[in-house]
């Protein structure tokens, strides 16, 4: 996949890849406000987009900034600024590979979408946000083909930002908490995308790529490695089904759970947890699927543990693996060690906003890990093609013989 | 049949029915000792609007110092009440005061306005969350001291949460009826639903943190009746 890039792709620039690792810190931020949004329980506190109390959102008063405006709307803003940054991001991107017809129809094809998004009108958000889906799957599929067209994750990266922006608004405007789910799972793979294009355009990469091909992986760890990742994305894809149900923590002990090892879930116990709980905000009742979703959650955590500490084992065990794959699984595994800590943290703390929105930060960061520890894996020759070479040229030594 | 002819007749019925019905009354009482309330922590603005010495706790159990418990909303199931008074143009009030709702509880009919005022220099937004398919969420923002909301439901729903967002600490509940024979216990206690025909009826009382409702079959003539409940307080987390 990566491995049939061109150098010409490392050549993009030191200040390209400053702005990308810029703009991946940009995002960073934007869902650790994103997180305390949802933490503090205020994502309804403007209730209009995609202007703010009638407002333009950009001439809104800061002197109105209060309670869970401020966190809502400074979301908003910083969410604003990040599309503006994804925007000339790709451009950038496109404008140093391309030139041409081509160039002009990318400078084109990002900034119209800038300018309608300028109107401030929530009707011009639903066609922008349904193109965005195929938008994104081509920019995708076209980088997948030609992994050296890294303007093609430029591409992804600027309708995958709209679709963002629009689906936090849709979740505003049209009050579904599912839309809540997509906006937060959507945000972690828009952080994936921006990490992987800053580190795509670092000079480390290429350095990192070439040692990375001399060293050989068996599959099974490879595989591992993308079990490791598909695994993670569900526990992203879980916490956030979590949360955007708004019924705070449904289930408040640890290591135990109501009291149990697996907590009863049955009509009276739940009335039971209900009544016991003394929430001060107005968070919804917890149900016995929230329960179940939780304890899932949980076992969830302790697979994903596992499967990091195996491959680590394997990485700082094996003689023969580098320093780039070494790197990112210590970084891997450091943080998944401090998410498992978050985790009981907010549970036994009764999820305080600040320790959730930790607890969400490192897990955008873990599966940034996690995808380049796929992709650096993935840069390793296998055993299973060492073995084929080692036969191809036995069967050219014995032609040349013959 | 014109308009003025429809109020002479509902006057006239409503008239009818109350000469027969009977008042239905009583009690509601904590046994055991409530969990401690949370402080709430107000944001500045809100924070002036309370004395400095004062914290604002929740108000999960408000209970006089015999068990007497506020907040509980007493009501008749609905079953044989299809034929029960529609609203009279009488509104229902939920204020906004000091950065808090008042009442915490309160009770509707289905149809029935609700006048939601904001009595606070601050910016609120009101967010009635309901859940039951038919009754509309909404979320509208209140000017500091701005012009009143109205809110109808059309369906019955026990309890129908409503929340200012820009102060989560801010909730409330409205039980909707379809009918009007329901009550809010006060801070005795008390309460009374008025002017029910007289039948059997299955009488619920449901406080936020009972667990499940309590219920009693009661047969009301016309002299009234008098029906206590007796709530346990939650046992303690472990």
């Amino acid at each position: 996949m990566l491995s049939e890039s061109t150098s010409s792709r490392f050549k993009a620039g030191f200040w390209l890849h400053c702005f990308a690792l810029f703009v991946g810190l940009c995002t960073f931020a934007l869902i650790a406000v994103g997180g305390l949004v949802t933490s503090k329980g205020v994502g309804m506190a403007v209730p209009d987009w995609p202007n703010s109390f009638g407002y333009n959102m950009f001439l809104f008063p800061a002197s109105e900034w209060i309670g869970g405006i401020l966190y809502e709307h400074s979301h908003r803003l910083i969410a604003s600024f990040v599309g503006l940054l994804t925007v000339v991001l790709a451009i950038w991107i496109w404008v140093k590979e391309t030139a041409g017809k081509v160039k002009t129809f990318g400078i084109i094809a990002f900034t119209l979408p800038l300018l309608l998004m300028g109107v401030r009108t929530f009707h011009v958000f639903i066609p922008l946000a349904i193109l965005s889906v195929p938008a994104v799957i081509y920019g995708i599929a076209r980088f997948m083909k030609s992994p050296a067209e890294l303007r093609w994750l430029g591409w992804s990266a600027v309708f995958a930002v709209i679709l963002q922006g629009a689906m936090g608004g849709f979740r505003v405007e049209f009050k579904l908490d599912y839309l809540g789910i997509i906006h937060g799972t959507l945000a972690q793979l828009f952080f994936l995308l921006v990490i992987a294009i800053a580190v795509l355009t670092s000079q480390w990469w290429p350095a990192s790529r070439d040692a990375l091909k001399q060293i050989r992986i068996g599959t099974t760890f490879k595989t591992l490695t993308v079990v490791g990742l598909v695994l993670i994305f569900c526990q992203l894809l879980l916490g956030a089904t979590m949360r955007h149900q708004h019924a705070g923590l449904a289930v408040p002990d640890f290591p135990l759970a109501h009291g149990k090892i697996w907590p009863d879930t049955d009509s009276d116990s739940i009335h039971r947890y209900n009544q016991q709980r003394m929430e001060s905000t107005a968070i919804n009742s917890i149900t016995s699927f929230q329960i179940q979703l939780h304890m899932i959650h949980r076992v969830m955590a302790l697979l994903i543990a596992v499967i990091v500490a195996a491959v680590s084992w394997k990485v700082f065990s094996s003689k023969n693996l580098n320093r780039p794959l070494r790197q990112v699984a210590a970084i891997w595994s450091l943080l998944t060690a401090i998410q498992v800590g978050l985790g009981i943290f907010t549970v036994i703390k009764g999820k305080p906003a600040d320790i959730a929105t930790l607890h969400v930060l490192v897990g955008a960061l873990i599966f940034a890990a996690s995808g380049l520890t796929v992709v650096f894996a993935h840069q390793t020759q296998s055993f299973v093609s060492v073995a084929t070479e080692k036969l191809a040229s036995r069967t050219l030594t014995a032609a040349l013989k013959s | 049949m014109n308009s003025k002819n429809c109020l002479i007749a509902t006057y006239f019925i409503a008239t009818v029915i109350s000469s027969v019905a009977a008042d239905i009354s009583g009690k509601v009482t904590l046994k055991g000792t409530p969990p401690k309330e949370i402080v709430v922590q107000l944001d500045p603005l809100c924070g002036k609007l309370h004395s400095a010495d004062s914290k604002v706790t929740t108000r999960h159990f408000v209970v006089g110092q015999s068990g007497e418990l506020a907040d509980v909303f007493v009501y008749l199931k609905s079953e044989g009440l299809s034929n029960a008074p529609k609203p009279t143009g009488q509104t229902a009030v939920l204020d906004q005061k000091s950065c808090l709702y008042h009442p915490y509880i309160l009770g509707l009919q289905t149809g029935q306005t609700l006048v939601v005022k904001n009595s606070d220099p601050v910016l609120h937004n009101v967010h009635p969350s309901p859940v039951v398919d038919g009754n509309k969420e909404q979320n509208k923002a209140q000017l500091p001291k701005g012009p009143d909301l109205k809110f109808i439901f059309e369906m019955e729903e026990v309890l129908l949460k409503f929340k200012c967002d820009i102060h989560p600490w801010m909730f409330a509940y409205v039980g909707v009826l379809s009918h009007p024979y329901y009550s809010v216990t006060d801070k005795s206690g008390a309460y009374t639903i008025k002017n029910v025909p007289p039948g059997k009826y299955t009488l619920i009382a449901l406080h936020r943190k009972s667990g499940k409702p309590l219920s009693q079959a009661i047969t009301l003539g016309e002299n009234g009746l008098a029906a206590n409940f007796t709530i346990d307080a939650p046992e303690p987390l472990k």
